[in-house]
């Protein structure tokens, strides 16, 4: 095993930077240029107050911002995140529990509301834990230590002598204090300090442990914990109306016989814009049904062909972006290889359609919503109502999984909009299928060309990489970023595309090899025109990149006559990278051979580090390629993952393998498809995923713990390596090399015909 | 009027008669287990049992289900005594966002009830008809061996 605490040569240059990535708006008087730091993450873009504090302490210095303890000694903690169903609520109960010195059970968590918490952006990019729960770790530590200095003055002992145990403070003498008593007179209004003590990490008795997670016995038993379960007094059902296709406008209507429909309360039409409230559920999609047959629509603008989208998308106008350009000295050149790889548009296909509720009361607009983001949906809601922002209050309640920007955003506008025509009611609004299929904003279609050369020994000399992608990032700058003002008499304009800057990127997420090269160029050709509304989904470009390079090292490693984990291994500096590689080499039982008579059968490795920033993963699979079908069986896959200090290591696993599933079904089945004028693939019959016959025989994910060391995203960190470790193992299998997803059973079986 | 038998309850329900279970469960009755996932019998988190079958709740009208009894997830335990299928569930931590769940649990339970120790390709087949898109099969799968374990 390396050592683990000897950094590689840049890292901690790489963190420095993404945790200030791209300092732009500081200003220019020197006493003040600490003070200030704006950084554009995609968790959104912040000045930070307290540059020199960690994690989110730095936009929300206050300690009471995360953490409050009343007289009767109920300990609130506050996180601006949302629970996204990945576990961060457990998570970050573990984080405070273990820093107060109390039970996880004794800690109320408030997670992302307006009203209420810390604004930390967009819950996104596996931030969560290193922002939040970094901040709640320090923040908590902080006010443990204020307990304890005013508890030795009310006993009149050492601080040193005072321990904490279930929640109480306990002197040497066996005298106790309550933590509502030992708060009484301390101001925890004042700001964090920079390099406070935290726990031991060897002390730790919490995080590190593997807690059920609180929300899951609610889950399985049906309580009313979504959005979709809200049930307010009052309440009435909305339904929308949306055109056929992206440009289409309304050129009539006649709502007077949906408006006498039994149980319709109001017929909302502004523009193009249409939709239905009644008070009931079934009778508002009864209505809207009706509402959609009296509708006629002028089309929009055609789209381009889908099968020839990706040379469509590279001759599109480019923002230039030179993402690496180096050069040194190397032996000279024997062989070069070059590769193409391309994914299409991605669905995030949420099981849930996306839902809302919004209630104007008393000139406040309240919104239930299972957004990534409370606090920009506020200004953009505040915008597209003309209201001002504090008359804006936007909840988090959690939803169905979104995996990146889906329809949350759009439906809590259309909530607002419909809750404007029927003042003091409240309004629920849920997509169809159909509309979530095909209205969400989808994960966007790349491309990527790569060129590098081997010199005699094997070893990689040059590497030359470029990349073609829309934006990874519609999120909601402005009104004109929600889809349903784009339909109004007056409609909104969306905020033009930006690329997220590196380190974290977007479309060039992981587009910077890990491994050893003197010659490197990376270049991103960001494409602001999307003929197909796209953003973010679950891991941007880093999914398409990781596919791209790791499927590439495997094919240098066959030019290179070397099997692909010793080829990685010697190309890698990094000794977490190797350790992962070589743990789940080891897991996997590699090198592998396929047994005779078995010619389907392959494997495949792949490795990535999520952004060259966060968590570390390694894994190999296991497939039968059936050619008659186009088939593919996951056989095994043994995973390896190093995220640092692991606060629930049961949380990470089923993160891990939650990602590992999904980026199989990406993979092996998934492509958004469309025609001259619609999306096509409108629901889960004509936008295939993974089922339970799919799912990997076995599936084996080891996790390597760092106690003490910062905690690194890791919800994202699978689905690019799952995706070369599938396309290296069909490979493997069939002596085919494919380099366009998905692997589909349709694409396999046409390629594969004997 | 009609009545709805639901978790061993019987219901008066003065509704359009063409109005889906899922709608009828939701709302009249206030159980909100089971969801509202396509309408088109293709995700399967509105499952519950009707019957002795697994029915996709979005589709069937309250009038198809006349004396059938209506099992929910709400029938088989609660969040503070959970059933033996839920129990295994929460052992194995098979949730992630757990918005497809109880469709899961409820299309398992009826695999359950007729197979008491299913193998694992009985459960694989069964479960086909439902998704799921947190990628946490590996986990529903192991938590429907453990409840087909006897005790």
């Amino acid at each position: 095993m390396n050592d683990p605490r000897i950094p590689p040569d840049n890292l901690d240059r790489r963190r420095f930077l993404a945790a200030g990535s791209v300092m732009v708006g500081f200003t220019l008087l020197p006493a003040v240029r600490a003070l200030a730091q704006t950084t554009t993450t995609e968790a959104g873009t912040f000045t930070a107050s307290a540059p020199q504090l960690p994690g989110s302490l730095k936009t929300s210095p206050m300690l009471d911002a995360w953490v409050k303890i009343d007289e009767a000694g109920r300990i609130t903690v506050f996180t601006g995140k949302a629970e996204l169903g990945t576990g961060i609520r457990t998570a970050f109960m573990q984080i405070a529990a273990e820093q107060l010195g109390v039970p996880p059970e004794r800690i109320v968590l408030v997670t992302a509301d307006t009203n209420a918490t810390p604004d930390e952006g967009y819950t996104a990019g596996s931030h969560s834990t290193a922002d939040s729960g970094t901040a709640i770790a320090n923040a908590t530590a902080q006010v443990r230590s204020l307990l304890l200095f005013a508890a030795a003055t009310r006993l009149n002992v050492d601080v040193a002598s005072l321990t904490t145990q279930d929640g109480e403070i306990v002197a040497n003498d066996g005298r106790r204090l309550t933590f509502g008593e030992a708060v009484s007179g301390v101001d925890l209004h004042r700001n964090a300090v920079p390099d406070a003590p935290t726990k031991d990490p060897k002390t730790f008795k919490v995080i590190g442990q593997s807690f059920h997670r609180v929300d899951i016995p609610g889950k399985v038993t049906g309580a009313p914990r979504y959005v979709q379960d809200l049930q307010l007094p009052g309440m009435v059902h909305a339904r929308v109306v949306r055109p056929p296709s992206y440009g289409a406008t309304l050129q009539s209507v006649d709502i007077k016989p949906v408006r006498a429909m039994p149980g319709v309360i109001a017929v909302v039409q502004d523009g193009s814009y249409l939709a239905v409230v009644a008070d009931d559920e079934w009778r508002a999609i009864v209505a809207m049904r009706a509402l959609s047959d009296a509708a006629i629509w002028h089309s929009g603008p055609p789209l381009p062909a889908q099968s020839t989208i990706h040379e469509t998308l590279e001759k599109l106008p480019a923002q230039e972006i030179s993402v690496a350009n180096k050069t040194a000295a190397a032996a000279p050149a024997t062989q070069t290889l070059h590769a193409r790889y391309t994914k299409p548009y991605l669905t995030h296909g949420s099981i849930g359609p996306s839902c809302a509720v919004a209630w104007l009361n008393d000139g406040t607009m309240t919104v239930w919503t299972h957004t990534q983001g409370v606090f920009p949906m506020r200004k953009g809601l505040a915008e597209m109502l003309s209201m001002p922002p504090e008359r804006v209050h936007c909840i988090h309640v959690e939803g169905s999984g979104c995996y990146g920007h889906n329809g949350a955003d759009d439906v809590a506008a259309d909530a607002a909009l419909i809750a404007r025509a029927v003042p003091g009611k409240p309004v629920r609004v849920q997509w169809m299928r159909e509309q979530e299929h095909t209205w969400e904003p989808f994960g966007p279609a790349m491309s990527s060309d790569v060129t590098a050369s081997l010199d005699a020994s094997g070893q990689i000399v040059d590497w030359k990489f470029e990349v073609w992608s829309n934006t990874h990032n519609n999120r909601i700058e402005n009104a004109g970023r929600f889809m349903p003002t784009w339909f109004l008499s007056k409609p909104f304009t969306p905020a033009p595309p930006k690329p997220i800057p590196m380190p974290e990127g977007g479309g060039d997420r992981n587009s910077i090899p890990l491994y050893r090269l003197p010659n490197l160029y990376v270049q991103h050709h960001f494409l602001p025109d999307m003929p197909i509304r796209v953003s973010a989904m679950r891991s941007l470009g880093a999914y398409h990149n990781i596919f791209s390079i790791e499927s590439f090292i495997d094919e240098l490693a066959l030019a290179a006559h070397t099997d692909p984990v010793a080829f990685r291994l010697k190309h890698l500096d990094d000794p977490r990278a190797c350790d992962v590689i070589e743990r789940a080499s080891q897991r996997f039982g590699w090198p592998h051979r396929v047994h005779d008579g078995a010619p389907s059968r392959g494997v495949g490795f792949a490795f990535a580090m999520y952004k060259n920033l966060m968590a570390y993963c390694a894994l190999a699979v296991e497939v039968a390629v059936e050619r008659e079908t186009g088939y593919v069986t996951i056989e095994r896959v043994a995973c390896a993952i190093d995220c640092g200090q692991i606060v629930n290591p049961d949380g990470v696993r089923n993160q891990v393998e939650g990602g590992i599933v999904q980026s199989a079904s990406w993979t092996l089945f998934e492509a958004t498809t469309f025609d001259a004028h619609n999306i096509t693939s409108f629901d889960w019959s004509q936008y295939p995923i993974l089922r339970f016959s799919s799912a990997p025989k076995a599936l084996d994910v080891d996790l390597i713990d760092r106690p003490g060391m910062p905690f690194l995203g890791v919800g994202e960190a699978s689905q690019g390596p799952m995706s070369a470790a599938l396309a290296n193992a069909i490979a493997n299998a069939t002596g085919r090399r494919f380099r366009s997803l998905p692997l589909s059973p349709e694409m396999l079986r046409a390629a594969l015909r004997v | 009027m009609m009545t709805l038998i639901v978790n061993g309850t019987p219901h008066q329900l003065d509704i359009d008669p063409s109005t889906p279970l899922l709608y009828a469960l939701r709302n009249q009755l206030g159980l909100h287990g089971a969801k509202y996932g396509c309408g088109l019998g293709q995700c399967g988190a509105c499952t519950v049992i009707v019957g002795d079958k697994p029915v996709f709740s979005c589709l069937m009208p309250v009038a198809a289900i006349g004396t059938r009894a209506v099992r929910t997830i709400e029938g088989l335990g609660s969040t503070e005594q959970p059933g033996k299928l839920q129990q295994a569930f929460i052992d194995k931590q098979a949730a992630q966002c757990g918005y497809c769940i109880a469709g899961m649990v409820m299309r398992a339970q009826a695999l359950l009830d007729r197979v008491p120790s299913p193998t694992d390709e009985q459960i694989r087949a069964h479960m086909e008809p439902n998704l799921c898109r947190c990628g946490t099969h590996m986990r529903i799968l192991a938590a429907i061996r453990q409840a087909g374990q006897p005790a």
